[in-house]
């Protein structure tokens, strides 16, 4: 049995190698026919798709062969000094479990984008986007060492670039591009550092070898300072995770990227791209592992980050942005269910996230495109009557991800916020558990105004077509079920787990609290925005400076655009004089001077031949004085003085 | 050594003269007929890309060293020797340059101001500076190097543009800096001739030179690799010698800017390593720290500048000092992981830079300005254009798939070890490069359109040679990359420049180390 799917797993490479082909395809072939342009990127993703779930079958009908044994494909790719760099491929659960996500949710958004992308002049040009940052993405879930990983992390960087600053016209568009590239380049500096530092440490970097040699070294006593070193590695990795998936203070550039198209939202700013930090802190993990003051940190800044970033949605109106910044939340919730050792929490929550933030950008797009480009709350109203399967499928995803059984959300976020209490992290625990109730709270008081609230006469809002609706579907019932993995013998965590897997029966107290969290802020958002009861405005007017720094996301990107303009603007223009005025201003007096002692030589010219012969004398017995007292004692000027022609 | 010649390849040689058989025959050619004269051009330095691809295709990495040699006695007595041949450090160079050379013809294939003698003059700069790559013998080196010069000066005074400093402040800064800095390597090179002849046959050939090592002195090698510091240091743009660069490149026509960006500048790192590491071991040891904290300067002092800067050309002057930054901290590393990717960076900055250039030159042709608030959204009109000017932004910033990351990569591999703080601040700048570049690629290409631009037409037919071709190369060994580290790998370690490394590396020096 286990031969066979060997055999399949084999093939792993052909799935990001899929779309890639549909890049390349659509860049040089088909962009002038956009019919056949979305068809090949959508019959490529698709494909990739069943050899996704093929291969996920597989790995669950392997059962523990598979957990105890990846499957690792790869040759060589780069040999320079000493140094060798092998791309391959490695199946085992946890890269089968981002294959499917990662296809499912791209295959829903390709498709979904027929119907929302239709008319855009860049048709084409998106659909090879599309395709090549799916092949992007894919070989970086694949990668067997930290150098592949990376260099495919900076090309869904690349394509994240392509796709926010898709509408290359909008002025908003183009620098909310700009913003997310080098604002993830900063950590991806750190990334790249630490990259090289544990290479210069184990001479490796492929991860099963890289996680042999640390374990030996940790072993080692005789190895001294191995602890700080480790920890210093794994601050340096972790900026990168810190810069992608958008953790305090490099979260900034993530909801400017709203900027791009909706569906690109929902695949790469909400189900995919800004998990591949979590994913390779996962990846990484048995770093993180061997330094607590690392995993500390972590933890610290995923919950921060958690509580800082649902704060802020509480005070937007930008259905979006709301959204937007819940993702930063939630981002946090993973990454702090690392820090405190819920691996498989994590990594269970990253999936059902995939499935319900996806499906609720997919609805946003749907509730924008019905409204025309309307994306402020307040516009909205009454919109579940108008558009009933948009309404109820993102009615699916509030509760998934207020945590509402039995919908998704509520298995994952159950199982990290009890890790979190049981590893003893009660006030990470207390974080988490205070952030699922306003998550609850704006993600109602969005639904509540955006669906419930009373129409707006006017617009005129209407379903979107089937390519859009039947995304939502597809993506509606994972959302409800996708949290059920939880439950059989052979579960999520059996498959995915770091270290010895201890089979954990569910805490129903905890989780209990967890959904009374959750239930308060739908009951709260409720009281707020449908029965009126408490007057929002009157919130707003009572707590005026809080709103303020809310609604203003603390002053974060101010702060940041004063560094950048004072700061480093201005180190530059001084740089800039002190080029052009000092040290140029040194060659042109060097030239300057020339020219002035060439005034004066030039009267030594005299034409006289007795001036000549002597100054020719004099040179002559300089030399022959350097020669006659410079022999026999090596001097290093003795080949210079017979540049005088003396031989 | 014979005094005739003795087998050899007649390969390099046939690479040497097409461009310079061209030249001839666009000298009898009538000026008027300018489509026939650029396409003479073409031809010739299409036989010398082809040739070159073969020669880079057809090297035998498992034997390496010296290959397709040819030796002939030029001067006896005092030993200088018509020698050509090619190994994994200047195979790479050679073939750069006439990918870069052929790209060159395109990119001016709308000059019209007496085509006759610019392209004359062009391919006269191209044969000059593929000659400095196959020497195998110092004084041809040189030679080669000095014919160089004339092209450029006279190219920059009738060609060149006039922005902040004139076109005739540029050439003339642009040619003294190389003049200066040949002054000092011809001190070094009769040096070294001179203290290589005290034992058997005088001679210039740089194998010869690094065999008769045992002869320079510690204090000779300090000095003497002081002296091609100071030469290629200023060829390479080092600080404080780079002025003359973003000057420079502002200044000429864009043929010479790519030329000159491309692979002009890099005969100061190959310079520095086939004559300074190869032949003065010890004094490129003794120099290195000095050149690893330049280097620095190097890479952030210049990003810094780039930021400031409203010239397109002048953006990517500096980021090309920038760059060159990488290419000095590898050569400080004194490793052969580090020198091996000093190699590669230079090949890639050379694509990079010569697409970059031509994309902006024709950028300038078609709006008649560089100014970058005077453009914007150009990608509405031209979409071709702007890929060409993506792609080269995107291999500036290193992005993966690039060769332009390989090469920064290894060498960061390199120095990390050996210059831990160096690095680290050279590390930083993948920060800066990418917020100028980003900068120049968004307010260039990108924003709302702009209706002043409209009658503008999108490269097309021979103008998008230079993006076919640079942009393959950028992609091709990108994807790829042992392609090209395969040669230069065989160029680090069957050189013998491996063993002097490693040597160089346990050497410990009196006094000062």
């Amino acid at each position: 049995m286990f031969k066979e799917m060997h055999d399949l797993f084999r093939w792993a490479w052909l799935i990001p190698a899929l779309p890639f082909l549909s890049f390349l395809l659509i860049a040089f072939v088909t962009k002038r026919s956009k019919g056949l342009s979305s068809t090949v990127s959508i019959l490529a993703i698709l494909t990739a798709l069943g050899l996704a779930v093929a291969i996920g079958l597989g790995i669950i009908q392997s059962g523990a062969e598979i957990v105890e044994h990846p499957v690792i494909v790869s040759a060589n790719w780069l040999n320079i000094g000493g140094l060798k760099i092998n791309f391959g491929t490695i199946v085992d659960p946890l890269s089968a479990m981002m294959l499917f996500v990662v296809t499912l949710v791209a295959s829903m958004v390709q498709i979904y984008s027929l119907g929302y992308m239709h008319g855009d002049k860049g048709w084409s040009r998106y659909y090879a986007y599309q395709s090549l940052f799916a092949s992007s993405m894919l070989g970086m879930v694949i990668a067997t060492n930290l150098l592949q990983l990376f260099i495919f992390w900076e090309l869904v960087g690349l394509c994240s670039y392509l796709l926010i600053g898709f509408w290359y016209f909008k002025v908003s568009a183009r620098e909310a591009a700009k913003k997310a590239f080098i604002t993830t380049r900063v950590g991806d500096f750190g990334l790249l550092l630490g990259i090289l530092f544990l290479y210069n440490k184990f001479g490796t970097l492929d991860f099963t070898a890289l996680s042999a040699a640390l374990s030996t070294s940790l072993q080692n006593v005789a190895v001294v300072g191995t602890a700080g070193y480790v920890t210093v590695m794994a601050f340096l990795i972790f900026m990168g995770p810190m810069g992608k998936s958008g953790q305090f203070p490099l979260h900034v550039w993530l909801p400017d990227a709203m900027e791009g198209p909706t569906p690109v939202s929902a695949l790469i700013h909400a189900a995919t791209m800004v998990v591949a930090g979590v994913y390779l802190v996962a990846k990484m993990y048995f770093l993180f592992q061997a330094s607590p003051a690392a995993l500390q940190f972590v933890a610290g800044i995923g919950a921060f980050t958690a509580l800082f970033a649902a704060t802020i949605a509480i005070a937007q109106d930008d259905i979006k942005r709301i959204l937007a910044y819940s993702t930063l939340s939630q981002l946090g919730y993973m990454i702090f269910a690392l820090g405190v050792g819920s691996y498989s929490g994590s990594m269970f929550h990253l999936m059902t996230h995939a499935f319900f933030k996806a499906l609720m950008f997919l609805g946003a797009g749907s509730v924008i495109h019905a409204m025309h480009e309307k994306q402020n709350i307040w516009d909205m109203g009454g919109l579940w009557k108008k558009m009933p399967i948009t309404g109820w499928t993102f009615f699916i995803g509030v509760l998934a991800i207020s945590g509402i059984p039995p919908f998704a959300g509520f298995w994952s976020k159950d199982e990290l916020l009890a890790n979190a209490l049981q590893n003893g992290h009660p006030i990470v625990y207390a974080v988490g558990l205070f952030t699922a109730f306003l998550t609850a709270f704006y993600m109602s008081r969005l639904f509540f105004v955006a669906f419930m609230g009373p129409e707006k006469p006017e617009n005129h809002p209407h379903e979107s077509p089937w390519t859009m609706t039947i995304p939502l579907i597809v993506l509606a019932t994972f959302s409800t079920i996708g949290g059920l993995a939880a439950l059989p013998s052979h579960n999520f965590a059996f498959f995915i787990h770091f270290g010895e897997f201890e089979p954990e029966g569910m805490n129903w107290g905890l989780a209990g609290i967890s959904v009374i969290a959750g239930l308060l802020g739908m009951g709260l958002a409720y009281y707020i925005y449908i029965k009126k009861a408490i007057s929002s405005e009157s919130i707003v007017a009572r707590f005026p400076v809080p709103y303020k720094i809310l609604k203003n996301k603390y002053y974060i990107d101010e702060l940041y655009l004063w560094i950048i303009h004072n700061i480093m603007d201005g180190l530059a223009k001084v740089l800039y004089f002190f080029d052009i005025y000092i040290i140029d201003g040194i060659i042109n007096g060097i030239a300057l001077l020339t020219r002035g002692s060439a005034k004066g030589l030039r009267r030594m010219s005299t034409g006289q031949l007795q001036t000549y012969a002597m100054v020719f004398f004099f040179a002559v017995v300089v030399i022959f004085m350097v020669f006659a007292f410079g022999e026999g004692q090596f001097s290093s000027l003795n080949p210079l003085a017979m540049l005088g022609g003396v031989k | 050594m014979s005094a005739l010649p003795s087998g050899g390849s007649y390969l390099l040689p046939f690479i040497l003269l097409a461009p310079l058989l061209a030249m001839f025959i666009i000298v009898f050619l009538p000026k008027e007929e300018t489509k026939t004269i650029k396409i003479v051009a073409a031809l010739g330095t299409f036989t010398s890309m082809v040739l070159s691809l073969y020669a880079f295709f057809a090297y035998n990495q498992a034997a390496g060293g010296m290959q397709f040699t040819l030796t002939i006695p030029w001067v006896p007595d005092l030993g200088v020797n018509l020698a050509f041949g090619v190994d994994g450090i200047s195979l790479p160079m050679l073939l750069l340059t006439n990918l870069i050379g052929f790209s060159s013809i395109y990119a001016s294939w709308n000059m019209e101001k007496r085509a006759k003698e610019f392209f004359a003059l062009l391919l006269i700069l191209i044969t000059g500076v593929m000659g400095t790559f196959i020497a195998r013998d110092l004084f041809i080196f040189f030679l080669f190097y000095e014919i160089v010069v004339i092209p450029i000066y006279i190219m920059v005074i009738i060609w060149g543009s006039t922005k902040r400093v004139s076109k005739e402040y540029a050439g003339m800064k642009l040619t003294i800096y190389l003049l200066i800095g040949s002054a000092f390597l011809l001190v070094g090179m009769v040096a070294l001739y001179l203290a290589a002849a005290k034992q058997g046959h005088p001679t210039f050939m740089f194998d010869q030179l690094a065999a008769r090592q045992n002869l320079y002195s510690a204090p000779f090698q300090k000095v003497a690799f002081g002296l091609m510091l100071f030469g290629f240091g200023s060829l390479i743009s080092m600080f404080p010698f780079h002025s003359w660069s973003p000057d420079g490149y502002a200044g000429a026509p864009t043929a010479v800017s790519m030329i000159h960006a491309g692979v002009l500048k890099k005969i100061g790192g190959y310079g520095l390593i086939r004559l300074g590491i190869y032949v003065l071991p010890i004094g490129a040891k003794y120099w290195a720290p000095v050149i690893a904290v330049l280097a620095i300067a190097n890479v952030l002092y210049a990003a810094f500048i780039a930021l400031a800067q409203k010239d397109l050309k002048y953006v990517i002057g500096y980021s090309s000092v920038s760059h060159m930054g990488y290419v000095l901290i590898a050569i400080a590393a004194l490793n052969p992981t580090a020198v091996g990717g000093a190699v590669a960076m230079m090949f890639a900055h050379g694509v990079m830079s010569a697409l970059f250039f031509s994309m902006i030159g024709f950028i300038y042709e078609k709006t008649h300005t560089r100014n970058i608030p005077d453009l914007g959204g150009l990608a509405h009109q031209m979409p071709r254009l702007a890929t060409g000017f993506i792609i080269a932004g995107m291999a500036s910033l290193g992005l993966p798939s690039t060769i332009n990351f390989i090469s920064e990569f290894t060498i960061f591999m390199g120095t990390i070890k050996a210059l831990p703080v160096q690095a680290i601040l050279g590390i930083a700048g993948i920060i800066f490069t990418a917020v100028y570049t980003l900068r120049v690629i968004a307010n260039v290409m990108f924003g709302p359109r702009r209706s002043e631009w409209d009658h503008l037409k999108d490269i097309k037919g021979a103008e998008l040679v230079p993006l076919v071709v640079l942009g393959f190369v950028i992609f091709a060994t990108g994807i790829f990359p042992n392609i090209l580290f395969g040669l230069v790998n065989t160029g680090v370690t069957s050189s013998g420049l491996a063993k002097v490394l490693e040597t160089v590396s346990q050497a410990k020096m009196g006094g000062l180390f």
